[in-house]
């Protein structure tokens, strides 16, 4: 399957324009790097391939087809700031089973511990988070994976780990990933294929 | 620390902050309860013994009694504690309200707009007004005061809520549930119920006061309970023709009592909401 975005323009208000002409495309089983300045609109652009902003001129389309929007998004993000995508009053299990209910395995391969299952979201760290929001975005339903800087709060072993475990989750399901990331060393190691903001935006 | 209210200094100073909130939510509760269970225990018929009608405050009967020789401490429980339950039941009827409408207004914009103008409307009348209509709209009668009572107070709750769950529905766990394909119902109950119990509580707790005052005025009024119920309104309106004799007791301590009952509430839900959210106590 290919994830396809085309001539996708977009800006927040009148004053400044973000996005202009974005094309890009990401295959199944590729992982696609993107890499780009602070503030350039790469979460933006991550967002509208996610379904969060629908006020964008272009296309965003799986194989030539509009995405359905109705029930779960076959584009998933996984957001920059984790703590921002749990309800406080849930326990991590709740959070963690919401979208699917992930294997022991899979749970083991991200290293999630048991013990983190009965905390609130506020007592884990911003690593240990975004574990949960990784493996919650792993449903059998899931077509493409949008990764928005997820691993900047985590040190450089355990940042390749995690990726690791990702991609080979990924590659094992013909699953397709963008990741967005400031660390071209990053990219270098794990990416098929590396694409630099300032050249696909034709602002 | 210099804004603290008169019942969380002095004797309780060594208490910490929360201890103290604790506290005092603790020890008004038991006795907004022991006044509850005596009034309820009491029976409504009391004996009427002529010989000693209309006498002055004495040891016997600490209120005094009345024109046709009751004791006035017990009707004046009795009146408080059927003031407690209208006010409960009002209270909780209006925050149930109060939610259903929150979230309506959160459906989508015709929703929202068609709740803001309810609560505008709503707004723009004075309540004691309000209140007289849906009573006697209903046909007055404990039902007829309670809904009164609670179809007027649910405004100020209304709008805290529905500005929260507006807020809770554009964060990102939100906007992630609805990419899981969960429905907005699901979301509403799992996902912000949770959040704003704290609130939808602590608003009944606020109203409980008003919708004491509220049911008693319009009792006295005359536009609320019937007469035979032992209600502190009734107690205040049968005085009146009595006080130019110079039974001021009749009217000051249910009077009294009443305004006690009301305060004490008040302390309750003042401390809840300095418990719950420390951060809006001082506003
Ligand atoms: N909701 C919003 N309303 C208005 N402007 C916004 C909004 N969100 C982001 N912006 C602006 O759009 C620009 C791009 O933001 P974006 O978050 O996409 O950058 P980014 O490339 O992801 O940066 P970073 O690498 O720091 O995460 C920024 O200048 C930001 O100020
Ligand atoms: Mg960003």
């Amino acid at each position: 399957m290919e994830l396809k975005v085309e001539n996708v323009s977009f800006s927040y208000n009148k004053k400044r324009q973000i996005l202009k002409d974005v094309s890009l495309s990401v295959s199944s089983n590729s992982v696609v790097g993107l890499i780009g300045d602070s503030g350039s609109g790469k979460s933006t652009l991550c967002k509208i391939i996610a379904g969060y902003i629908s006020n964008y001129k272009g296309s965003v389309t799986i194989d030539g087809e509009k995405i359905p929007d109705k029930d779960y998004y076959p584009v998933q993000l996984i957001f920059q700031h984790p703590e921002k995508t749990m309800n406080p009053k849930w326990k991590m299990k709740k959070v963690l089973n919401e979208s699917w209910t992930p294997s022991q395995e899979l749970k083991d391969t991200f290293g999630l511990k048991e013990n983190w299952l009965n905390r609130w979201p506020s007592e884990l760290s911003g690593g240990e988070l975004q574990r949960f929001s990784i493996i919650r975005a792993l449903n059998p339903k899931t077509k493409f994976i949008i990764a928005d800087e997820i691993s900047t709060m985590l040190d450089a072993v355990t940042q390749v780990q995690i990726w690791q475990s990702l991609i080979n989750h990924c590659k094992a399901n013909n699953i397709g990933i963008l990741a967005v990331s400031h660390d071209i060393d990053l990219l270098n190691i794990i990416c098929d294929d590396i694409l630099y903001f300032k050249d696909i935006n034709n602002l | 620390m210099s804004e603290l209210p008169w019942y969380n200094k002095g004797l309780f100073s060594s208490l910490n902050l929360r201890q103290k909130t604790l506290l005092t939510i603790g020890l008004t509760g038991l006795v907004l309860l022991i006044i509850f269970i005596c009034g309820w225990m009491t029976n409504a018929n009391l004996p009427t013994d002529f010989s000693i009608k209309m006498q002055a405050p004495s040891f016997q009967h600490p209120f005094g009694t009345d024109w046709m020789g009751r004791d006035m401490f017990a009707r004046t429980l009795k009146g408080l504690s059927l003031s407690i339950m209208i006010g409960l039941a009002a209270s909780i009827l209006s925050s149930i309200i109060a939610t259903l409408l929150a979230f309506l207004a959160s459906i989508n914009r015709a929703c929202d707009e068609f709740v803001s103008w309810l609560i505008d409307l709503f707004a723009s009348i004075p309540h004691i007004l309000l209140i007289m209509m849906i009573s006697i709209g209903l046909g007055k009668g404990a039902f007829g005061v309670t809904m009164a009572v609670a179809f007027s107070h649910w405004v100020n709750l209304t709008r805290v809520l529905r500005a929260e769950v507006l807020q809770i529905n554009t964060s990102e766990y939100v906007l992630l549930s609805r990419k899981f394909g969960k429905s907005k119902l699901w979301i509403a109950k799992e996902h912000i119920l949770p959040l704003v119990l704290s609130q939808i509580f602590v608003g009944t707790l606020l109203v409980f006061p008003h919708a004491i005052m509220h049911e008693s005025s319009v009792t006295f009024l005359g536009f609320g309970l019937s007469p035979h119920e032992p209600a502190i309104g009734i107690i205040l309106s049968e005085s009146m023709s009595y006080l130019a004799m110079g039974a001021w007791w009749l009217a000051f301590f249910p009077g009294i009592a009443l305004l006690i009952v009301v305060l004490l509430f008040d302390i309750i839900g003042d401390n809840l909401k300095r418990l719950i959210d420390p951060s809006e106590a001082n506003k």
